[in-house]
Order: C-alpha cells, then sequence, then structure tokens
C-alpha cells in the first residue's frame, strides 16, 4: 500500500488540531472536530490534438466545527497557526451564539468508537502528479490525432485529484487519509453537412491512478479505436418512433439513473426536509422504511464506502465514522437510508453508516452519497443473453444528458448510442432517443439483472448538493439489466421539430 | 520559515518580480463567506470560511503555464511562481496567445482587503427568527439559504497592468411549505450587502401563493399558454448566454452555427425587439469591468486578462448581435472582440407591463414560479429539459384559481424567443436553479403561447 505524502504529514496538523479542539473546549463546546486539508487538482483540455488550457490548482486550509448549546458553528481558516487555529475555534463558537436565536432543534451526534491515529490511502499504482505534463498532454494529443481524419474535431480533458485530509475531534479520533482519482475522456466530433453529432469515451472516472490511463482498468485504445465508424453510423441512423419500449441499459448509461433515482433519493437528510428548499426531499419518505416496494425483487442495492476503485470510498469520513457497506434496497423494499452522525440519532437508527463528506476545507461537512450500487444475479445473464429477451426494445449505451424532480420521481435520460432490438438482436443504432419514466415504475419493471460478468463501475466526479454548493466523487456499480415497457421519446418532435 | 501570509498587492508584486518568463500575469483572489441554512423554522447549518488563491501565468513565447496555490505564504512563492514558468517552457505554443493588454489600472489598488463576517447578519437573522415565528404559528415551515460572498480580485502583469476588483455577492432564498409539504411556495433574491432584504415580507408573498395553492387542479401534459416570471426567464437566458460560445458556433457545434459554415450572428431570432446583453456598469448588479481569466478554455483566454469590458449586445432588436468570444476567436470568426461579462439583463419593448398586469391580462393560462433541473438533450437546438417547481398556477378570467401539479418541460430558449408573445417590464432577479453560479440578472416576465409541458411529474 501507497503512503501518505511525507509533504502533508510535515504541516503542523496535530499543533493546529490540539489549539483549536483545546480552545473550543475552553469556550464550552459539547463537540469540536478539526480538520485540515489539502486538494491537488490539475485538469488539462485538447482540441483537436492541440493543448487548449491546463491548470495545476490546490485547496488549502482548515476547519473547526463545534456543537455549542446545541447548536452547529463552523469556521474556516487559511493560515495554518496555531493562533489562527484558536481564531477559527473562537469564530466557530460565534456563529453557534449568533444561530442559536434561529435553531429550535439541538443538535446532537449518534455515537462512534474512537479511532486513535488511524491512516487510510485508497488503492493506485501511480501518482498523476508524479507524471509530468508533457507525457499527459503527449498521450492524449497521441489518442486525439489517432481520430483525426476518421472524424472533424476531437475533444480530450483529463481530470486528476488528489485529497489529503487530516481529522481531529474531541471524542479522541485521529484520522489522517489520502486518495486518487482520475478522469480521462475524449469526444469525436463529425458532420455529414447537414447534421452534426459526437460520441464519447464510455470510460468511467475511477479511484485509480495515472496507471488507468495505460491500461489497468480500462482499454482506452480498443475503446478509441471503435468509436469514428459507431459515430459515422450514428450520423446515417434512423431517427427513434416514439412509444413505449424494452430496454436492456448497459452499466455505462445506468449508473446514472441510480445515481439519481436511488443513491438521491435514498439520502436521509433529503427524506427529512433538510434539503426541500434546495436539492430537494425525496419520495422514498421514512415512513415508508421496510414496506416501500422500490423495484423489482430482483433489486438489490447497496451503499459502500469501502468498495476498491470507488470514488466514494474512504477510511473513515469526515465526521470520524469508518466507512462501511449496508444494504439499502433488499428484494425490491427499501430498506436502508444513507446517514450522517446527526440523521442516525435524529431517527435512532443507532451508528451513523459514515456518509458525512466535505469538499474542502472551507465547507461543513453533509451527507453525501456512499458507492451506490444495483447488485448484479449471481450466475446471471450476460448483456447479450438479456438482449435475445427482448422482441421489440432498445439497447442503451453511455450517458449523456438527464434529469430528474425535486422528489426524485420523474425522470428524462438520453445517452451516448442505442441500438434498435428486433427479435432478440441488434439491429443498428438510432437517433434523437430519451427514456422517461417515474422512479418506482422503472424499477418495478426490471425483469432481469445481468450477471457478475456484466457489473462495471461508473461515477461521477461532480455530484452536487447543498447550500453553500458542494461537488463530491461517487461510483456507482451495475449489471447490465432489462427492463419492459419504458417510455421513448423523440427528442427532436418534443423540440416542435 | 515564515508562517505569516503577505498582502495580495505584496504577492502580487514580489511574484512579478521572480518570474523569469517572458510575460507572466499574477492573479491573486482573497474570499471571505458567511452562510445560513435553515429547515422548518430552525437553522440548520451555518459557518464562515475564508479563501486565499494565487494562479500565476507564465508566458514563455507562446506558451502558457499555470499554477494555482492556496494559502501560499511568502517563502513558498518563489516555488510557485518556479513551477508556473517551468511549466510554460514545457508547454506547447498556444494558439490563443496574444500580447497582454497593456498597463493601466482598474479600483483602488492599495486599499487593504476588508473580509465580510458572520456579523453581515446582525439585523436579518433576529427578522429571520421572527418570520419563523410568524409562520410557525400561521402553519407554515420555511426552508432556504442566506448567504454573503466578498472576493477581493488583483490582477498585475509584467505589461504594467494593476487592476483590482471588490465583488459583493448576496442570495436569500427562501422557500414556505404547508406542514404536510404538499403545497410549496419560493422566492429569492439577490444583494449586495443583506440591509436590503425585507424577509417579512418576502414571507407575506409566499403565504399568499400558499393559500392559491389550496385549490388543486390536475392538468394532463400539453402545450399551454404561460407566463414565466424574470427567475424562469433568467435560468433560460443564462443557459443560452452559457451556450454562446464563439469556438463551438463556428465549428458547427451549437445553435448559434449557420448551417454550411460560420455563425447565426446577424440572423434575426425574434419578431419582439428584444434585448439580451451585459453591462459590468449595470446599477445593482455591477460586475468586474475587465476580464479575469485563471485559464484558457474555449470562451476564455489567459492572454486577455485585463482587457477592459462594457456593455455588450448579445441580441440587439431581436436579432443575434455577438457571442462569447476571446480575441483569439475573435480572429478567427472575423467578429468583434466580445468576451464573457459577469451580469445578464433582458428588456423588451418601453412600456412592458408588469407581472400581475399579465396575470389579469390572461384569459387561460399557467403561470409558473420557477424552473429546476434544466439540462441540455441536444445542443444544436439547445433543446432543455427540466421541472416546474414550488407553483405552478392555474389563470383564468385574469385570476389566479388554483394551483396545477409539476410538470417537466422539453424547451429549446432560442425557439422560445421565436413565440415570444409578450415581455413584460424588466426587474432584478434571482435565478433559481444557476445562483449558485449567476446571481446578477435583470429579467422581465414573457408570455409563451404554447410551452411544452412533457410530461407531468408527481411531485409537490
Amino acid at each position: 500500500m501507497r503512503q501518505i505524502d511525507p509533504d502533508f504529514l510535515a504541516l503542523p496538523l496535530r499543533r493546529l488540531a490540539d489549539a483549536a479542539l483545546q480552545r473550543a473546549r475552553d469556550l464550552g463546546a459539547e463537540h469540536a472536530a478539526f480538520r485540515l486539508e489539502r486538494v491537488r487538482s490539475e485538469t488539462l483540455r485538447l482540441f483537436d490534438a492541440r493543448l487548449e488550457g491546463s491548470i495545476d490548482a490546490d485547496d488549502l486550509g482548515f476547519a473547526v466545527r463545534v456543537i455549542k448549546d446545541g447548536t452547529w458553528g463552523f469556521a474556516s481558516g487559511v493560515e495554518l497557526t496555531p493562533e489562527a487555529a484558536v481564531r477559527a475555534a473562537e469564530e466557530a463558537v460565534r456563529v453557534a451564539a449568533v444561530s442559536a436565536p434561529i435553531n429550535r432543534e439541538p443538535v446532537e451526534l449518534a455515537p462512534e468508537p474512537v479511532y486513535s491515529d488511524v491512516t487510510w490511502v485508497s488503492a493506485y499504482d501511480v501518482d498523476p502528479f508524479d507524471v509530468p505534463l508533457r507525457d499527459k498532454v503527449e498521450l492524449l494529443g497521441g489518442w486525439s490525432s489517432g481520430l483525426l481524419g476518421r472524424v472533424d474535431h476531437v475533444s480530450a480533458s483529463l481530470m486528476q485529484v488528489k485529497e489529503q485530509k487530516f481529522y481531529a475531534d474531541t471524542a479522541g479520533t485521529v484520522t489522517t487519509q489520502q486518495r486518487v482519482r482520475v478522469f480521462p475522456a475524449l469526444t469525436a466530433m463529425r458532420s455529414d453537412g447537414d447534421r452534426f453529432d459526437d460520441m464519447r469515451t464510455l470510460a468511467p472516472p475511477a479511484g485509480r491512478g495515472f496507471e488507468y490511463l495505460t491500461g489497468t482498468g480500462w482499454d482506452f485504445p480498443a475503446e478509441l479505436a471503435e468509436i469514428p465508424d459507431l459515430l459515422t453510423e450514428k450520423l446515417k441512423a434512423p431517427s427513434v418512433e416514439a412509444g413505449a419500449y424494452d430496454l436492456v441499459i448497459d452499466p455505462s448509461n445506468l449508473w446514472l439513473t441510480i445515481h439519481e433515482s436511488i443513491g438521491h433519493a435514498t439520502e436521509l437528510d433529503r427524506a427529512l426536509g433538510y434539503e426541500a428548499a434546495y436539492a430537494g426531499t425525496s419520495f422514498a419518505t421514512f415512513d415508508q422504511l421496510g414496506t416501500l416496494r422500490y423495484g423489482s425483487p430482483v433489486m438489490n442495492v447497496v451503499g459502500d464506502r469501502t468498495a476498491e476503485h470507488g470514488l466514494a470510498t474512504v477510511g473513515w469520513d469526515d465526521e470520524g465514522v469508518e466507512g462501511q457497506a449496508f444494504d439499502i434496497v433488499r428484494d425490491g423494499t427499501l430498506v436502508g437510508y444513507q446517514l450522517d452522525r446527526r440523521m442516525a440519532l435524529l431517527k435512532d437508527l443507532g451508528r451513523s453508516n459514515g456518509c458525512a463528506f466535505a469538499d474542502s476545507p472551507g465547507h461543513v461537512p453533509m451527507q453525501r452519497m456512499a458507492n451506490v450500487s444495483l447488485r448484479p444475479a449471481e450466475g446471471g445473464p450476460s448483456t447479450e443473453e438479456l438482449i435475445s429477451r427482448v422482441e421489440r426494445g432498445v439497447y442503451i449505451v453511455g450517458d449523456k444528458s438527464w434529469s430528474i424532480d425535486m422528489q426524485r420521481y420523474n425522470f428524462q435520460f438520453t445517452g451516448q448510442r442505442f441500438y434498435r432490438i428486433e427479435n432478440g438482436k441488434l439491429a443498428g443504432q438510432l437517433r434523437d432517443v430519451a427514456y422517461q419514466a417515474t422512479t418506482t415504475d422503472f424499477w418495478r419493471s426490471m425483469e432481469a439483472v445481468g450477471g457478475p460478468e456484466t457489473y462495471v463501475l461508473g461515477g461521477a466526479f461532480n455530484c452536487g448538493k447543498g447550500q453553500p454548493g458542494q461537488v463530491a466523487p461517487v461510483s456507482h456499480g451495475t449489471p447490465s439489466a432489462l427492463f419492459r415497457g419504458v417510455r421513448i421519446l423523440n427528442t427532436v418532435q418534443e423540440g416542435g421539430k | 520559515m515564515s508562517e505569516r501570509m503577505s498582502t495580495p498587492q505584496e504577492t502580487v508584486e514580489r511574484a512579478l518580480a521572480l518570474s523569469q518568463a517572458d510575460d507572466c500575469v499574477v492573479i491573486v483572489d482573497e474570499g471571505s463567506t458567511a452562510n445560513l441554512r435553515f429547515a422548518g423554522n430552525t437553522l440548520t447549518t451555518n459557518g464562515v470560511a475564508r479563501s486565499s488563491q494565487l494562479t500565476v501565468i507564465s508566458i514563455v513565447g507562446q506558451s502558457a503555464g499555470v499554477v494555482s496555490r492556496a494559502a501560499v505564504r511568502p517563502d513558498q512563492l518563489a516555488d510557485v511562481v518556479a513551477a508556473a514558468d517551468r511549466a510554460a517552457r514545457d508547454a506547447q505554443p498556444s494558439e490563443d496567445a496574444r500580447p497582454l493588454a497593456g498597463g493601466g489600472s482598474y479600483g483602488d489598488w492599495d486599499r487593504g482587503v476588508d473580509p465580510t463576517t458572520i456579523e453581515v447578519f446582525r439585523d436579518f437573522a433576529p427578522a429571520l427568527g421572527e418570520s419563523f415565528a410568524a409562520a410557525e404559528s400561521s402553519g407554515r415551515r420555511l426552508y432556504g439559504f442566506a448567504e454573503h460572498i466578498l472576493t477581493s480580485t488583483f490582477v498585475g502583469t509584467s505589461s504594467g497592468l494593476r487592476a483590482r476588483h471588490d465583488q459583493p455577492t448576496g442570495r436569500l432564498e427562501l422557500n414556505a411549505k404547508s406542514p404536510d409539504m404538499s403545497r410549496s411556495a419560493w422566492t429569492g433574491v439577490a444583494t449586495r450587502d443583506f440591509t436590503d432584504v425585507d424577509v417579512a415580507a418576502l414571507d407575506a408573498t409566499l403565504a399568499r401563493r400558499l393559500d392559491w395553492a389550496k385549490r388543486r387542479v390536475d392538468l394532463p401534459a400539453g402545450r399551454y399558454e404561460t407566463i414565466l416570471p424574470p427567475t424562469a426567464v433568467s435560468d433560460l437566458m443564462i443557459y443560452l448566454y452559457w451556450s454562446a460560445g464563439a469556438r463551438d458556433a463556428a465549428d458547427g457545434r451549437t445553435v448559434f452555427s449557420k448551417p454550411g459554415g460560420g455563425t447565426r450572428v446577424g440572423e434575426r431570432l425574434s419578431d419582439v425587439p428584444v434585448r439580451l446583453y451585459s453591462d459590468p456598469a449595470h446599477p445593482g448588479i455591477e460586475c468586474a469591468p475587465f476580464v479575469v481569466a485563471h485559464a484558457s478554455s474555449r470562451d476564455q483566454s489567459v492572454f486577455d486578462n485585463g482587457l477592459g469590458l462594457g456593455a455588450t449586445d448579445w441580441i440587439s432588436g431581436g436579432t443575434l448581435a455577438n457571442l462569447v468570444q476571446t480575441r483569439h476567436s475573435a480572429g478567427v470568426t472575423g467578429l468583434a472582440v466580445t468576451p464573457q461579462i459577469d451580469n445578464l439583463i433582458m428588456t423588451g419593448p418601453d412600456g412592458g407591463r408588469s407581472l400581475e398586469e399579465m396575470i389579469a391580462g390572461t384569459e387561460r393560462g399557467l403561470l409558473l414560479t420557477c424552473l429546476w433541473y434544466i439540462r441540455e438533450v441536444d445542443p444544436q437546438s439547445l433543446l432543455l429539459t427540466g421541472l416546474t417547481r414550488d407553483g405552478v398556477y392555474l389563470v383564468e378570467n385574469g385570476e389566479v384559481v388554483g394551483e396545477v401539479n409539476n410538470f417537466r418541460f422539453n424547451e429549446s430558449p432560442v425557439d422560445l424567443l421565436g413565440r415570444l408573445t409578450e415581455v413584460g417590464r424588466s426587474e432584478q432577479t434571482l435565478p433559481r436553479e444557476w445562483n449558485d453560479y449567476f446571481t446578477r440578472a435583470v429579467m422581465p416576465t414573457v408570455r409563451v403561447p404554447d410551452f411544452n409541458m412533457s410530461t407531468v411529474s408527481q411531485a409537490n
């Protein structure tokens, strides 16, 4: 296993934590937590094999969060001195005092064992920040050049993040963690004179290092080799006829439907109304825990902060809770929510399942999504076998546009590629396809899930939630799956053309 | 090792002096924020935060290297500048390379930074508490978010430019719900300092709307005459603005691409003489009067840092007038240099009616509160999908007669411009969907005869 970078460990982590936590105690806080973070990121973008822009950035700072007289208080700072840490503790207590008159719900936290000075590093081989920019540009430029000539334009991007966190609280927990993630993507564009279209690689973002771009976990050259012909076929494809179809959905598309219609819908803070004015609430209300028929009996969903290479995988969350795996939907029934410590206690659910996360030192931890994944069927069918069960349908590959309402009922998704299914076989691509459904109708129409060999860990770098807005990385594993009688729209007709 | 930080002005000057590159741009962003979040008539989270970000853009020949670091101490500055110089030497020549903007100045360069604090809510927080009590006694639950941000940006270049801009950004979102959450109403305001926010008046507006919702009318999907208030119009027009990059249009990728090549600049989009424009000096929504670009992309160039910005028409008299340009893209497209500006204003013909007057003049139609979860379905038509939220009302014979179910819509804002039958009076508004990124907007209420409500949403 890799080690945490020495230059992060050389920062005055404990000195600042001790100063802040002691000051918070002195001021009468019931609970205080100190978090120091460095988030290093590098993004580069190429267009037609030329570097268009790149930025190598970091975010460094610390935060103090207190509970004082039952009210939260939070303050952050950027000057890494004990004096600044003390000031932040004082400011956090002051924020709690200013806020107390509008707090009618005393804050308490679910208990969690104390972890004394523990460390965790994510699973990766090559630190992307050890690879020179020139090598990255050369690799992406080479991939782009290989497509040019067969397509009109190619855009390429690579996002890389290294997140380092030190956490300490007044209960005695001290954790130090480091995780790395990368997201390479290429989009090919082509016009046939009348029509323009594009096609993006299906490679998901991953909790891996630079080895992801050099053959570990994804075969980019193989995927890129197919894209020009696939894009040419897409341009010539007929427009879909709107109506109800059976769908076989590839993991490269279904991960996003899981994210929007299960991941967010089973966040307890949403279900209880804490996000009501912004991200929204959930149709999966707390009174339906244990009874809501979310989907068909083949639907089993797990929340997992321990999945290898998962983007939401951690050793401990940002409230000092150990990463765990837990059931959310079992045999089609809602059996669990994603929790932080306050939510867990509020609803007498015992221990938090470790879903607190803050995206930067300047932001407060909140309940964020675990890697929420649909389990495959042991010995289940291949994607081809699922397709063979469909007489008239559409096979959907890759994600593109997505939208869902504020209670997670009504959604609409598009994709990268759509194939007509006729009598159990693929019969060429279609254009202008979107599928639209109500969440429970959709998941109850799931007739079969694929076997483990169809399972892929998809995901996103930038799931948004909260005010002030925060982004979180999250993965979603899923097999291919078969759905019956889903509404397909023709997007050109939707536009009134 | 010194752990103390320099002033932003000192950091800019020292970084410029340390750079060994041919040219250099140094940007320092000093930020401070304070926020209160609430739900169900009680506080949920809060906080204050500071940030300090140094961005060094080194230029060697035609190549640029960009390194950005937080909380840089004086003893770390040389390493950051050296990293940017090294990145520039390693980089390919940039096709957007241009000589840096000449010397000159904006703002009071020497003045210190005065951060915002939790005290910005000194009067607002008690008023909010009183509204919580009033709402509780009247059977309403208030949800929302109040935030104040102050960002001081300093841009210095080796060509002598010293530009400073202090940007206050404040917003309040207020959402009222019935205790069973079945009725919901929303309003929001943008503010520079919270002294002009009357939370009791906003709550009274929401109470009225919750009363409207006591009568429920279920309608099917379909095309309806629809009144879109300023916040809904802003969310659609902001997306249009974000999609108005000249490079992508010239490459044939967007709704502003001309079939066969080129852009649609000069083409009439609406028979109504609407004007869509940006102006850094527009009263109440002032923003940076010069370009600040931390990295190059399709629509911005680090070489344009410090370029002056003035009032720019994007649509004038219903005709597409300009697209978002860098100096480089302007050269490629042969159009004017019109960089992006951080506010957006839409107006119609003089004498436009107020929202209330437009409701009174409606025989039968829908009145929206706001739009939500807006996403692009097709870039070439700019077809967007999304939801109605927090109140869709049925208007009959000039009066609101009840609340209607929510809908998913599929519409293109460009297509909508061609179908407007009325453009009302413009006013400052807070975009509901995009206010995390864009708060400075002045928009009218508009009437569309056939808004496409594609399907019913069960959400309320």
